[in-house]
């Protein structure tokens, strides 16, 4: 499959439009669900992941064919997706972090007048939970969490995606599990 | 060893598969006897699993169709550079077209003045060249930016450009120039469009080429 990517990649470079058609289909999925779950809904995740795919044809001849091509592609589009988020007034956001605190946002300012987890589970599948949980974190660790368990880059191609050291990227992978833990201990 | 801070900074470094030998012995005793950290670790592989496990989400259907649609044009420009460098034996006859081709065009545009070949026994009026009753024109008579009236002979080819062959006095019957009452013995020609004037050039152009 890689190589099938490489070569079309080649055909867009010498200019051929229709060779894009294939990389867009091939990822289409992978990156809109990667803004869906950054941007929590499916009018912006659409609008980011199709920017993202026009900034990838237009700038193509920056891409450089000895690296991932799929790296370079989620760096283009986390960089919309954090662009966007950061354009959102933060007031009508429940997810935006809280000035002052690290990584707290204002759901954890909410009165608990949740249900105990185990209840809303039995409400809804456990996968859709489990993607609101994932939801619900902060962004920097969401992001992270999200390249490396449901698309399984490697730390190093995570730091190269998001242009954050390595050391960075432990440490938030870290907390980001951590914060999970403690949602998804008692299902 | 601490629980809070070391056994679970180990267990990370585990998940990340960040960690020496060293470290894996000190974990796996202390997981032995510590009963929450045990716990805890095992929370932590379940949440992944749990993360893994999260429902797929897939573009909307439409979605390739309308990235393609919206993707800018290629600019003509580049279209051409390309082409060019593709090809560029052919590049090089375009360009040698083109300036034969404007050559050619200025000529016929700049050139407005009545032209006639020199002969003997031609009367000019104007711009109408006449060639009078009883006079023989010997040779090829070319007459351009002018009308030509032909009541006597011409022993030659005879090529009108922008201009044209007017009755004179006499009749002429029918399409035949040469049952006129001037005469042509030879082939008649009138040059009055561009494109014709363009191949009466190109024409001259290979004549005198392979003249040699």
């Amino acid at each position: 499959m890689d190589q099938m990517i490489r070569e079309k990649i080649k055909q867009v470079k010498k200019g051929d439009q229709s060779a894009f058609e294939e990389i867009v289909a091939f990822f289409q999925n992978k990156i809109y669900q990667h803004c869906y779950r950054m941007l929590g809904n499916a009018h912006e995740a659409e609008d980011i992941a199709q920017e993202a795919f026009i900034r990838a044809y237009v700038n193509i001849h920056s891409y450089d064919e000895k690296r991932k091509f799929s790296t370079w592609l989620f760096r283009i589009a986390t960089n919309l997706t954090i662009d966007r988020l950061r354009k959102r007034k933060p007031d009508y956001y429940l997810d935006a972090q809280v000035k002052g605190t690290d990584g707290l946002n204002m759901y954890s300012q909410l009165a608990a007048d949740e249900r105990l987890p185990e209840e809303q589970v039995q409400d809804m599948e456990l996968q859709s939970w489990i993607s609101q949980e994932i939801a619900k974190l902060p962004a920097k660790y969401r992001s992270i969490i999200m390249l490396r368990y449901l698309e399984e880059f490697s730390l190093q191609e995570i730091s190269d995606i998001l242009d954050i050291p390595l050391g960075t990227v432990k440490t938030r992978i870290h907390r980001g599990r951590e914060a999970l833990r403690k949602k998804l201990r008692h299902v | 060893m601490n629980c809070d801070k070391e056994a679970v900074e180990l267990m990370h470094k585990y998940l990340d598969k960040d960690m020496t030998t060293e470290d894996q012995a000190k974990l796996a005793q202390h997981l032995e006897n510590c009963e929450d950290c045990q716990k805890h670790f095992h929370e932590l592989k379940r949440t992944i699993s749990f993360i893994k496990s999260a429902e797929q989400i897939e573009a909307p259907p439409d979605f390739t169709q309308k990235v393609m649609a919206s993707l800018p044009t290629e600019k003509k420009r580049f279209k051409y550079l390309r082409w060019f460098k593709v090809h560029p034996v052919l590049t090089a006859a375009a360009i040698f077209f083109i300036l034969m081709f404007g050559g050619i065009v200025s000529a016929w545009q700049q050139d407005n003045k009545l032209v006639v070949s020199k002969q003997d026994n031609l009367v000019i009026k104007g711009d109408t060249v006449i060639v009078p009753e009883g006079v023989t024109v010997d040779g090829d008579l070319v007459v351009k930016n002018g009308n030509l009236i032909i009541h006597g002979t011409v022993d030659g080819n005879v090529t009108l450009i922008n201009g044209k062959l007017l009755p004179g006095d006499s009749t002429i019957d029918g399409e035949g120039l040469m049952a006129s009452v001037g005469e042509v013995n030879g082939k008649f020609e009138k040059v009055d469009e561009i494109f014709e004037w363009i191949w009466y050039s190109i024409k001259g152009l290979f004549k005198s080429v392979f003249a040699y």
